[in-house]
């Protein structure tokens, strides 16, 4: 029962959040409506016993994409409501494409059945929750079954880090910056000039 | 209706991902809604696949769904990173001046 109606809840929310994302006026406000949906699917992911997901889900995409589309939203100064402009003339096709594709995947989701065989042959059974928390399950397989895979998902986090900031990094010309290495080797004649001034005459 | 199966989650993510089509229809101009759309669609495959991993007990759902989780935020962070320089360089981001390349 509590179960039910917490799904209800974080479910409702979510889609909610997620009409509100694609239809709201300001950006800014699209950005914190993703966060909401963010934090409601990690209920969902708590629901479903994936509590270390769920952590993740919050820590990875709240704490760090979605911090990341709100510094662009903020720092690209553009003007949002020329960008509204055609809104409503691609309504007709998207919500046709859209209807099409979710009865598509009402189709799928309502015409399948698992095969009994399917579930026997599961490849690493989840291991009884009061013997093994979620976390200390998911590590046992990642840094074993899955150790490459793991690596190469740090490569791949390390090359887009790379190439953001190779993107995003210039050269700024007229910025006045400290060189010590000119500093220390300035020497005093080079840098020093005494001259002669008559008596009663300026320079 | 007050049992929930693996059918309510897979519902819940098929309407998501839905929503992630029909922003990238809805918002042609604004390419930052376009990666919000984007993100939404993976968030969407990723509750399929720990509504999977607990329907089936099987944990690597849960593993898949970290690789998911570490792609999505690799490519927000080079989508990002284009878009930043693309708007240094035409001041716009609107998806119909994208033509430099004519393709």
């Amino acid at each position: 029962m509590i179960e039910a109606l917490a799904f209800y809840m974080f479910a409702a929310i979510t889609v909610a959040s997620g009409v509100l994302v694609i239809s709201a006026r300001n950006p800014v406000h699209s950005v914190l409506f993703l966060i909401l949906a963010f934090f409601n699917s990690a209920g969902l992911f708590i629901l479903l016993g994936a509590e270390f997901l769920a952590m993740i889900l919050v820590v990875v995409y709240v704490g760090a994409v979605a911090v990341l589309f709100m510094f662009v939203v903020m720092m690209l100064d553009i003007n949002f409501v020329e960008m509204r402009q055609g809104f409503l003339q691609y309504l007709p096709i998207g919500g046709v494409i859209g209807l099409i594709l979710l009865v598509e995947l009402a189709v799928v989701v309502g015409g399948w059945h698992i095969s009994p065989e399917l579930v026997a042959a599961g490849a690493a059974p989840t291991p009884d929750a009061q013997t093994l928390t979620n976390t200390e399950a998911l590590g046992q397989l990642l840094y074993t079954h899955y150790v490459y895979l793991f690596q190469a998902a740090g490569m791949v986090l390390l090359v887009a880090m790379v190439g953001a900031i190779v993107l995003t990094h210039r050269k700024r010309t007229g910025v006045k910056k400290q060189v010590i290495a000119d500093q220390l080797a300035r020497r005093a004649d080079e840098s020093v000039e005494l001259v002669k001034v008559e008596t009663g005459k300026g320079i | 209706m007050l049992e929930i199966g693996l059918g309510h989650y897979l519902t819940v993510a098929a309407i998501l991902f839905t929503l992630g089509i029909f922003g990238i229809f809805l918002n042609r101009k604004n390419v930052i809604i376009i990666l919000m759309s984007i993100e939404l669609m993976l968030l969407a495959v990723n509750i399929n696949f720990v509504a999977f991993s607990a329907e089936l007990n099987d944990m690597v759902g849960q593993v898949f769904a970290v690789f998911i989780l570490t792609v999505a935020a690799a490519e927000a962070a080079i989508g990002l990173a284009i878009l930043v320089v693309y708007f240094r360089n035409r001041g716009t981001i609107a998806v119909e001046d994208i033509n430099m390349m004519k393709g």
